[in-house]
């Protein structure tokens, strides 16, 4: 990790980009305008943070804006971890993909937009990668409620095709 | 050849010797070199799985096909997705350990570690040395009961049955520790934030130690079994190599990103759990070819049984979890006597502990490669998200890549060593 005066010193380097640092339990964020995602990854990744460990989404309801993105930047020659983190509203969830450069990211994108909604401009395969392709709704918007999904089991087909129409 | 060496040769090694492997070192050149079939340019898509044995798991692949020759993979993943993250955010922390644990199912002991850690990390939770090292032991002992399923079932996939049984029963002896230790033989719910829930029994001592004997002799029976077997060593040597640069563009880590000469181990570069204490060798290979997955693979379970050794010689007296009785239960001696131990248990077991705002990532080396878990908390005592950036499902897209090009033989072999659990990828 680098240490809270390391952090500062990236983030400075990163310029009107990063909007704020957080340094938590000795690990370091920072936090980025959604719209220099690719710009700041790229500066980041020719600083030496050249491997890509994570892609999360987050939903911080109630708080506005209310989806995050998280990148787990890893420098492995010095063992040395800083995470990206971006914010969106619900209103407008979109940003660009980063898949371009970080191949990894590919199944990692598609996970954030299945669960959360995020749309992620220029990827080149956006489609839900868990939930069935017909699935209605982001299941980890914690405002999407737990339980009563409908389990369609072939004796009540019918019922449930009448239901739906 | 001069005519004398000609007359020495057998029909059988004439004929032999006829044969040139042309088509066979460049799958994509026309079948006709020697004048033979006709080359096939039609393209076949082949639905493989999600039923299907050679998957391991519930895993589908849609493989455009020439001929014999892949040209392309897509995996389809999700049939087993059970909202798993989604249900740890109505949990408390202490009951988000035994769901995390179905995720990867052959890895629950890392699945709980990833999660522990990044709680303990939150909640700035001290862990006792003992417990570290129970949580070593308990950790490579899982190591090697995972490779050893994933060694079994490849071996099946290989045409090398009787390997199977071998491995199943070597792994019934791991089992049976973590019984005694824990009273299940999977999803243990062994290890707890804080630390772990009780101490080893007596008894459990003598019996690590008698299968720490037995296991390098069995692992050196495999590795003669297989490294004897001609159809298993075509099928691996030299099949779907992919180079460092590709695998960590992928974001691939673990023993998959080891054969190519990556010596990345999470528990050398930045150890957690006193891992820095023990002296062990990280296995990485040359060229990243199936072989050489399954040659780390196999080394990887001699350096377990050494760290095990070490934690077992090494083994420091204490208490097996932290005495903070805010995060982790009072023993049970003291409900019956303090009014302070009966609070806390009634606090812990129904609410659970708050943890204070903030989120971590906390990564570990499970054995398909970086298990990272991320945790937020809002301050409440349920966690606000959890996310498991979970190995076989960032690996998984490296078999694309791994098989383009080849057969479709070489592409089950590069799946079995791919080592996905389809628990861990799904969720």
């Amino acid at each position: 990790m680098p240490d809270a005066t390391g952090l500062e010193l990236l983030a400075q380097d990163l310029g009107d980009a990063a909007l704020e640092t957080v340094y938590f339990r000795e690990q370091a964020t920072i936090v980025i305008d959604p719209g220099e995602v690719r710009a700041v990854l790229q500066r980041l990744r020719s600083k030496g943070y050249a491997f890509m460990a994570g892609v999360h989404g987050v939903d911080y309801y109630p708080d506005e804006p209310r989806l995050g993105v998280l990148y787990e930047l890893l420098d492995m020659a010095r063992v040395d971890r800083v995470t990206v983190k971006l914010r969106v509203p619900t209103s407008a969830p979109e940003v660009d993909s980063v898949t371009p450069e970080w191949p990894t990211a590919n199944h990692q994108e598609r996970e954030v937009y299945d669960m959360f909604g995020v749309v992620f401009r220029g990827h080149p395969d956006l489609r839900r990668i868990l939930m069935p392709e017909d699935y209605e709704g982001h299941p980890q918007q914690r405002d999407f409620p737990i339980g009563g999904e409908p389990v369609i089991f072939t004796r009540d087909e019918s019922k449930w095709l009448e239901a739906r129409e | 050849m001069s005519p004398t060496e000609d007359r020495q040769l057998s029909d059988y090694r004439r004929r032999e010797q006829s044969i040139t492997l042309a088509p066979l070192e460049d799958p994509l050149l026309p079948a006709d070199v020697e004048g033979g079939a006709e080359t096939t340019t039609e393209l076949l898509t082949l639905n493989f799985g999600p039923h299907h044995p050679a998957t391991h798991g519930v895993l589908r692949l849609l493989v455009t096909l020439q001929g014999e020759v892949v040209l392309d993979v897509k995996p389809v993943i999700g049939y087993v997705h059970t909202g798993i993250e989604k249900t740890a955010e109505d949990k408390s922390y202490w009951k988000v350990i035994p769901v995390v644990e179905r995720m990867d199912y052959l890895s629950y002991y890392f699945n709980a570690m990833a999660f522990c850690g990044a709680v303990e990390r939150l909640a700035e939770v001290e862990v006792p040395r003992r417990a570290q090292y129970l949580r070593v032991i308990h950790l490579e002992l899982n190591r090697i009961a995972s490779h050893l399923i994933w060694l079994g079932t490849s071996a099946l996939d290989l045409g090398s049955s009787s390997i199977f049984l071998y491995c199943l029963r070597e792994r019934e002896l791991i089992l049976d520790l973590f019984e005694m230790s824990s009273g299940q033989r999977m999803h243990t719910r062994y290890f707890q934030v804080g630390g772990v829930i009780e101490d080893i029994p007596a008894g459990f001592e003598p019996k690590l130690r008698e299968f720490l004997k037995i296991m390098p002799v069995r692992a050196d029976e495999y590795g003669a079994i297989l490294n004897a077997n001609e159809i298993v060593l075509q099928r691996l040597r030299g099949t779907c190599p992919l180079d460092q640069q590709t695998l960590l563009s992928l974001g691939v880590t673990g023993p998959l990103l080891r054969s190519a000469g990556n010596p990345w181990d999470l528990r050398k570069a930045d150890p957690y759990s006193s891992y820095e204490d023990f002296e062990f060798k990280i296995p990485v290979g040359t060229v990243g070819d199936n072989y050489d997955r399954f040659a780390v693979r196999l080394a990887e379970i001699y350096e377990s049984v050494k760290i095990i050794e070490q934690a077992l010689d090494g083994l420091p007296e204490g208490p097996c979890i932290t005495e903070d009785r805010k995060v982790a239960l009072p023993p049970r001696h003291e409900l019956a006597t303090s009014m302070e131990a009966l609070i806390h248990h009634f606090k812990l077991v129904t609410e659970g502990f708050r943890v204070p705002p903030g989120e971590v990532y906390h990564p570990i080396e499970s054995p398909r490669g970086e298990l990272g878990c991320y945790v937020r908390s809002d301050g409440s005592s349920k966690p606000a998200r959890v996310h498991m950036r979970d190995p076989s499902f960032v690996n998984l897209q490296a078999l694309a890549p791994m098989a383009r090009g080849g057969y479709i033989a070489d592409m089950i072999a590069a799946t079995a060593m791919l080592d996905p659990i389809l628990g861990g990828i799904d969720r």
